[in-house]
């Protein structure tokens, strides 16, 4: 059978989303980030919330998540993303409102913002992209850096007695009677890839079904960060930064 | 009605959308006042106690981005929190409102009056090029007329605006006229008066991007010169400021807010005793009267700039008239707030020559 | 006996060859070109077995850079 006779749309399997834009991403080759972007746009685009949905983009690498998923978007300063979503979806609630969020964004500067968003039970969901460092300013430790872990700021490893431990944040948000789903996932396989869209989709739904907050990490590689190649990176991941924050549901409250 | 509550009433008539402040001493009583008065049942407005000064400016900065019209209130150390916010807002070319009801400082300072933000306010207060424009109530109708001005002000040119109050007029019980209850904007009105606003993507538009990043230098420096641009518009078209008395006055008296009222008084019994004085009180400290001080300084001999402060504003009236006169300040600081006579006091001992005329 | 057989195409001037499509793939349908690179410096994926792919889309669902659309039909 030749190719010219499959390639056909009656054929077609996976197509990029339409959401996607043509701009090419900044993103370092094999980035955990523009797997997550294209999730997020499939999700959107399902359940037809093309008009209702704004972005809250963090500070970080993802600064730029406005240049790649067409719809509406706001750019917070650095950890403040939660703190203006509660806004924007308190003056919009038919709009569905989502950040998108490091893991210093989420889970160090921005810490105050994130956990009392939740806690207010915002309809909103918080994406966050836990890869365990700094990305953006060149690969500083992360709260969510892992014990021994070299980074720029912790050249010989991070060690718990200087740095502290690694934050487990999800765990927390479990806990806050304002979430109703709290999810782990990663996109490092095909499969693992399925369940993260899986996760983003009930989470939009629990927002636009006013449930509460929905949190969804998930755990990413960074392989400029990390030095080394994207399949080494999916491989140290798994061996290493799943033993801290395995995957699966934290909390699901909302009964399917 | 304490000048508190009258902000507070007069936001819910003017329609404002929104409301996200943290409580703080001396200026608690807005939010309290809304919460009081739960406009959410009537007008629809939204109000949210923050889990801090840095998370309600930041609701602001995601609020005035949708359209809407949001204010916050704080008093000094939270204002001091809320920079970062203000300079995105500014830099996002925003319209929003921010109270201040200041207390002295520096620190956690004191709860009692003061002035000492003066600097903070009219030159910028966080980071980058940005100016806000800054009303200077001194009643508690100024403080229920500025809320309108300030957001008509800050919807007209995209830009920020505050209410620089200080905590004399914050706490103070005065009779107020309150405006009429306007209602608030349709989503069809503030997508027609804020096409950049970010509310959902039509398929009739392209997205909507609230960022103040830009990464090529040449682009940013087209978006400071933009800033700088209505800065100067501003400053030709929004200076308000009041005079007494100035007509036949040998010497000025400078002073804004409050204070003003104090100096009000001290230049009534200076008449009495044949010393001509008149008084300025800006009300746009930024932009500043400059001109009219300007003038004024041809005309008078010497000029006293009172604030609660330790010389702030002075700085501002000593450029004004080019150190053609003496221009001397007189102020107390930790919240002491002068009486007329202790005004009077420091005007004689600076221009000892106008009491032997 | 029917055969699945799929296609994928790759739009090679967005793929920055991260390489985790090869990976990804579970029949050895893809690899890096060796020599040849795109606009930015990048040696992009391709097809090297192309009879082998059964259009299962898990290179598509990686791809950090949605460079890849795949197609499929049944070979009667």
């Amino acid at each position: 059978m030749d190719k010219h006779e499959i390639i056909k749309e009656e054929n077609r399997v996976y197509k990029r989303p339409k959401l996607l834009t043509d701009n090419i991403m900044h993103y370092c080759p094999g980035c955990s980030h523009g797997v997550v972007h294209k999730l997020v746009a499939e999700v959107i685009e399902e359940l037809g919330l093309e008009e209702k949905t704004i972005g809250i983009a963090p500070v970080g690498c993802a600064v730029f998540a406005y240049n790649y998923i067409d719809i509406d978007w706001i750019e917070a300063a650095h950890g403040r993303a939660p703190a203006i979503a509660s806004a924007v979806k308190r003056l919009m609630p038919d709009k569905m409102v989502f950040t998108y969020q490091g893991d210093g964004d989420l889970a160090a500067i921005g810490t105050c913002e994130s956990i009392h968003a939740a806690n207010r039970g915002e309809n909103i969901v918080i994406i966050f992209i836990n890869n365990g460092i700094y990305g953006m300013t060149g690969g500083q430790m992360a709260p969510t850096t892992l014990e021994g872990m070299k980074t720029s700021t912790t050249p010989y490893g991070r060690r718990a007695d200087l740095n502290g431990y690694p934050l487990k944040i999800s765990p927390l948000f479990a806990l806050l009677d304002g979430t109703c789903y709290v999810t782990r996932q990663s996109v490092h396989t095909p499969a693992n890839t399925r369940k993260t869209k899986a996760a983003l989709k009930q989470a939009f739904q629990n927002a636009m079904n006013g449930l509460g907050t929905s949190v969804v990490e998930v755990v990413s590689t960074c392989n400029s960060g990390w030095k080394m190649t994207p399949a080494q990176s999916n491989k140290w991941m798994e061996e290493n930064m799943l033993e801290h924050y395995p995957l699966g549901d934290i909390k699901n409250t909302v009964k399917k | 009605m304490k000048g508190n509550e009258a902000i507070a009433h007069a936001a819910i008539r003017y329609g404002a959308d929104g409301y996200f402040g943290y409580p703080i001493t001396p200026q608690s009583e807005v939010l309290e006042t809304l919460e009081e008065l739960m406009p959410w049942e009537t007008t629809g407005m939204v109000v949210l106690q923050a889990e801090s000064e840095v998370a309600a400016i930041n609701m602001v900065y995601g609020g005035a981005a949708c359209g809407k019209a949001v204010f916050t209130s704080s008093s000094s150390p939270g204002v001091s929190l809320k920079q970062e916010g203000i300079s995105y807002i500014a830099a996002g070319e925003l319209p929003a409102l921010i109270i201040n009801v200041m207390r002295g400082g520096p620190g956690l300072g004191t709860i009692q009056p003061s002035q000492a933000d003066y600097f903070q306010t009219t030159k910028g207060g966080g980071h980058g090029d940005y100016r806000l424009i800054t009303l200077a109530p001194s009643s508690v109708q100024e403080m229920a007329d500025f809320v309108g001005l300030g957001f008509d002000l800050a919807f007209k040119y995209r830009t920020p605006s505050i209410i620089l109050a200080d905590g004399i007029v914050g706490q103070m019980m005065e009779k107020v006229v309150l405006p009429p209850q306007r209602p608030r904007r349709t989503d069809e009105e503030i997508a027609r008066q804020c096409p950049w606003a970010v509310t959902g993507k039509p398929a009739s538009r392209k997205r909507n991007v609230m960022t103040t990043l830009e990464l090529e230098p040449a682009a940013m420096e087209v978006i400071n010169n933009r800033l700088q641009e209505k800065y100067k518009l501003i400053e030709e078209n929004e200076v308000r400021y009041q005079t007494y008395d100035t007509d036949d006055a040998e010497y000025l008296i400078v002073a804004f807010g409050s204070i003003a009222r104090i100096c009000q008084k001290a230049i009534e019994e200076a008449r009495e005793q044949g010393i001509k004085i008149g008084l300025l009180r800006p009300i746009t400290l930024w932009p500043f009267p400059k001109d009219e001080i300007d003038r004024l300084s041809h005309k008078v001999k010497g000029i006293l700039v009172v604030e609660i402060n330790a010389g702030q504003m002075i700085e501002d009236v000593r450029l004004s008239c080019h150190d053609r006169i003496p221009v001397y300040h007189f102020g107390r600081l930790g919240g002491m707030i002068p009486d007329p006579q202790e005004v009077l006091d420091a005007f004689f001992n600076h221009f000892p020559e106008a009491n032997k005329q | 006996m029917a055969k699945v057989q799929g296609v994928v195409v790759i739009n090679e001037e967005r793929c920055k060859g991260c390489d985790l499509c090869v990976v990804a793939c579970p029949t050895n349908v893809l690899q890096l070109q060796s020599m040849e690179v795109n606009d930015r410096g990048y040696h992009f994926a391709s097809m090297v077995n192309p009879e082998e792919c059964i259009g299962c889309a898990s290179c598509a669902l990686v791809c950090p850079d949605g460079c890849i659309e795949v197609y499929r039909a049944v070979n009667k």
